[in-house]
């Protein structure tokens, strides 16, 4: 969907508006993916969607609703229904009003070679990738998805904002045929083109043979490597404690005992910088949030300092702070729109492998659960990949661990940081070195 | 109750019985809705499509078309946080061309939309050849016809917003009046889904299924500590009646208190005890233990990229054969089951729904199946049908294979949680969800909950705090050694089970009696852990 496009459906359906103040939220979206799993595509699909939200405000009362069916009835009658809501709706005392026209960071952040991938293109891309994982002699699953997004927001107080988003990923899992053995690899990027195929199935092939009859050892505190991959499975956990609001009302592991926030008190080792910026170059992220507020670099931890929490706009205002944009009406604040990229080093994965003398390489993680928000500590295992460093060398396979970790207070332990590496559409992420991971108990998981 | 089969009619003679746009059959809030026949709109447009697809080159062709509502409210405290509704309305369609699947999906809901999403479909199709080493045979079912809607006396999308809204702030009120309990929240989701499936084997199947799902929880606040609890309200294939049976308003203040409690809890010793399991807690350990692994595709490897494998692999080696627990124990794969989340009368394939064991006398039995899947071990199983576990979460999402209910059966003696309490010397008793995680093939798991109590001498002692079981499954189960008996089954439950690529939620329910466990470990989770 064009500007144009959107901007004709956004005039549209505010045209039927008598609320005081109304909003209307676009998302155009097309998806095109393909799974396979043993040498064969399984699924594959391709899908469009237009929905229009609408965000209807009387005096202090405000609801919404929403619908993808576009003629003029239909469009009227969400018109109405979230007019409908609203009067229903008990007065919101910490309502603000819709905003008026804004300016936004310049974002090129759609590429054609994504929204052109076909289903043969993409077919091709899986041959690609299970010819370089060795021709269907190992078992390899994986799945690739090609988005395009236009994404517009409309106010009666005469903001329209418009922005077009493409992303890709591929992954996959590569096992061998004995199933002791399993490797994965992802990468993910708004542009088709700095994804290779082949790459994600040697990888993960090269992964899962190296992965083979793992061996038990005891479970405690180990240094661990977290590859770029593992590193963005924790790091983003963290937009939970950066909401200002939890913080400030003693809620949050970014709370101080005694009242208010950490915001300008160390929390990280002094290497570690962590920001979104949606007009960077690695990131292209959402230049607004669905109210149309901008969206700009915001730098949550800089060198280890608590900089910035993220602020809603009613919080901002009773706390004379900034806001730096929300994600949904309700009020709860988000970082991620903006991308995220953690910085601080230079050197790669190998790099920090060779400085380890004994560790646990980890290529990434699954089934992350909070268990205790005042620590922000989580739980969770390895998977795909664990290897026992010894003498800055990748020895023995190891078997996945349980783990229970604070991506917070994990990052006071830190050996060493590595240079950002692209690990998905908007995530830049290096490896990591951590002193004391905390590795549970062991998982017969292969 | 009526049964299901009170509830499928033949297409023709619920025309005859119905005025159109009737919605309830008789006045009188103890009788159901009746089940609403598919818009004549609908029927043309999924014709468009499946006779699209064949010109094509479909040797099969399916088409769903779905409208979906969605209300979601939420509040925090005195106020409403946000109102939603949220209405979608598509047509998928699922062809094989010389083996091979493929899906597209539209919301241009015209003959014209229908008829492009229909060539997209076979394109995908063709395309899929290319990388394919087996072509797809798909499990004989009789087509059906008919209409079939969830038995609710209350669509709870018709109840009006301000009665939701004040059963909520009343509910939040309530639990204010506890001392340190200083943030409430509370929400109802709720859905309206009507589903039109017609396929190229004659079968067209129209249902709306409906489910609600009600939140609570209280956060308390001490000096440099909180503590949140959060009731385990199972959401359910139900009515508004199920909402209004839970009476929130009047339970708020006692489950708030159990915050405030949890504050001065003592925190647990880590180490083995044993271990009585409340079903609202258990009812998710079922769930990741027992239903995940014995779901096919996991077992095949085609889930081996996301949400992982099985040790209930491979079949061969498994049914029949792998001892799951001891010999008391029965697990029942059910989507007829009533009140649950994934009732319905026929699959996303047109599979009339089953019922049927996963596990029977501790033994592995059976996998859950499509009809794609269901040849791969008939010969294993002597069941040639599939078991009708196909789900898409909306229109514009592929049907796949998706958990039925599984739920543990009771035991034969009708024992009560308290019998339980009383046989037991040294032990941890934990009620509703806490935190979950398990591994890719489901051995290792850890789970919490919502409220701890140390178990000495048969009775409960007192409240722990920060507690977390982390076992073995198949070590788990085989631990297993008193269950409670029918009257103290109840049916949990979840609204968002992921599994896919792109990822699909599901609903599904578990029900489970309380039962104990021998000599599980605890880990202390606290502050200092």
């Amino acid at each position: 969907m064009t500007r144009e496009e959107a901007k004709a459906l956004a005039d549209r359906a505010l045209s039927f508006s008598k609320a005081d103040q109304t909003r209307v939220n676009i998302t155009s979206e097309w998806n095109g993916n393909t799974r396979f799993a043993d040498a064969s595509i399984t699924t594959s699909g391709g899908t469009t969607d237009v929905t229009v939200e609408v965000t209807a405000t009387i005096g202090r009362r405000r609801a919404s609703a929403s619908t993808n069916a576009l003629e003029d009835a239909s469009l009227r009658r969400t018109v109405e229904l979230a007019a409908q809501l609203a009067r229903l709706s008990p007065e919101d005392p910490e309502i603000m009003p819709e905003l008026g026209q804004q300016s936004y960071a310049v974002v090129n952040a759609y590429i054609e070679d994504t929204a052109n991938l076909t289903p043969a293109a993409r077919a091709g891309a899986v041959r690609r990738t299970i010819d370089a994982a060795g021709g269907g002699k190992i078992f390899v699953a994986g799945f690739l998805n090609a988005h395009v997004i236009d994404v517009a927001v409309a106010t009666t107080n005469g903001l329209f904002a418009y922005h077009r988003t493409t992303d890709a990923n591929l992954a996959a899992t590569a096992r061998t045929p004995d199933g002791t053995g399993s490797g994965w690899a992802s990468a993910g990027s708004r542009d088709w083109g700095r994804i290779d195929p082949a790459t994600i199935g040697r990888v993960a092939a090269r992964k899962a043979e190296s992965s083979r009859d793992p061996q038990a050892i005891d479970p405690g505190l180990y240094t661990a490597v977290l590859e770029p991959q593992a590193v963005n499975d924790l790091v983003p956990l963290m937009y939970l404690a950066l909401n200002a609001r939890s913080a400030d009302e003693g809620r949050s592991a970014l709370s101080k005992p005694g009242g208010g926030s950490k915001l300008g008190e160390r929390v990280a080792d002094e290497r570690v910088t962590l920001y979104s910026d949606p007009a960077d170059p690695d990131l292209l992220g959402m230049p607004f949030d669905v109210e149309g507020f901008p969206l700009k670099r915001t730098t949550w931890i800089e060198k280890g300092i608590l900089r910035n929490l993220s602020y809603t706009r009613f919080w901002a205002q009773k706390q004379n702070a900034q806001p730096t944009g929300t994600t949904i009406y309700s009020g709860a604040a988000n970082v991620l729109g903006g991308g995220l990229k953690m910085i601080g080093g230079t050197k790669t994965t190998e790099e920090l492998i060779a400085g380890c003398a004994r560790g646990v390489l980890v290529t990434h993680f699954f089934y992350i659960r909070s268990l205790e928000p005042r620590t922000l500590l989580y739980t969770g295992l390895t998977r795909d990949g664990a290897f026992l460093i010894e003498n800055g060398k990748i020895g023995r396979p190891l078997k996945n661990f349980r783990w229970n970790e604070s991506p917070l207070l994990m990052l006071n332990r830190l050996e060493e940081i590595g240079r950002p590496e692209p690990v998905a559409a908007g995530r830049h992420m290096p490896a990591l070195r951590i002193r004391d991971f905390n590795f549970t108990s062991l998982s017969d998981a292969v | 109750m009526p049964t299901r089969r009170d509830f499928i009619r033949s297409t023709a003679a619920t025309a005859a019985a119905l005025a159109a746009g009737s919605r309830l059959q008789s006045a009188g809030a103890a009788q159901t809705l009746t089940a609403p026949t598919a818009d004549p709109l609908v029927l043309e447009l999924a014709n468009e499509a499946l006779n699209a697809a064949r010109s094509a080159g479909a040797s099969y062709a399916d088409v769903r078309i779905g409208r979906y509502r969605r209300q979601t409210i939420a509040t925090r405290e005195r106020q409403v946080s946000s109102v939603r509704d949220d209405e979608s309305y598509g047509l998928g369609v699922r062809t094989i061309v010389n083996g091979s699947w493929g899906f597209a999906a539209t919301s241009t809901m015209t003959r014209g939309g229908a008829q492009s999403a229909a060539r997209d479909a076979v394109a995908l199709s063709r395309a899929a050849r290319t990388v394919q080493r087996h072509p797809v045979e798909l499990a004989p079912t009789a087509p059906v016809t008919g209409v079939w809607m969830t038995p609710v006396r209350h669509d709870p999308i018709d109840i009006a917003l301000e009665e939701k809204v004040a059963l909520l702030l009343a509910t939040n009120e309530a639990a204010l009046k506890v001392g340190k309990v200083r943030f409430v929240s509370s929400g109802l989701e709720l859905l309206r889904e009507v589903k039109t499936l017609v396929t190229s084997e004659g079968t067209n199947v129209t249902q709306t299924l409906i489910r609600v799902g009600p939140r609570f929880s209280a956060t308390a606040i001490a000096s440099g500590d909180f503590q949140t609890y959060e009731q385990e309200l199972a959401p359910r294939g139900q009515g508004w009646e199920y909402v209004e049976s839970l009476d929130m308003p009047s339970n708020a203040e006692r489950w708030a208190s159990i915050a405030a409690e949890k504050l001065t809890a003592k925190s647990v010793v880590a180490g083995p005890y044993d271990l009585i399991l409340d079903p609202t807690n258990l009812w998710l350990t079922i769930h990741e233990s027992i239903g995940h692994p014995t779901e096919l595709d996991r077992a095949i490897g085609q889930e081996a990229n996301y949400a992982g494998t099985s040790f209930v692999a491979p079949p061969e080696k498994q049914i029949g054969k792998l001892r799951y627990g001891p010999a008391f124990m029965n697990v029942q794969a059910d989507r007829t089951q009533e009140g649950s989340l994934s009732r319905v009368a026929w699959d996303d394939e047109g599979v009339p729904a089953d019922q049927w064991l996963i596990v029977e006398k501790g033994i592995f039995r059976d996998y859950q199946t499509t009809r794609e899947q269901a040849r791969l071990i008939q010969n294993l199983t002597g069941v040639r049908r599939s078991h009708g576990c196909s789900f898409a979460e909306s229109w514009n999402a592929v049907q796949f294979q998706r958990m039925p209910n599984i739920s543990l059966l009771p035991g034969e003696r009708d024992l009560t949680l308290d019998d339980i309490v009383s046989a037991t010397d040294r032990g941890i008793f934990i009620k509703n969800r806490g935190s979950w995680s398990i591994d890719h093939q489901r051995f290792n798991f850890q789970f919490s909950g919502q409220a701890f109590y140390e178990v000495r001498n048969g009775k409960i002692a007192g409240m722990l705090r920060d507690v977390a079981y982390q076992s073995n499954t198949p070590v788990f189960w085989n631990s297993l050694d008193m269950i409670g008996g029918k009257s103290s089954y109840w049916l949990g439950g979840a609204f968002n089970d992921g599994k896919g690529e792109p990822s699909q939620i599901n609903s599904v329910s578990h029900g489970c009696p309380p039962s104990r466990f021998r000599n599980v470990t605890i880990l202390n989770t606290g502050r200092n852990a």
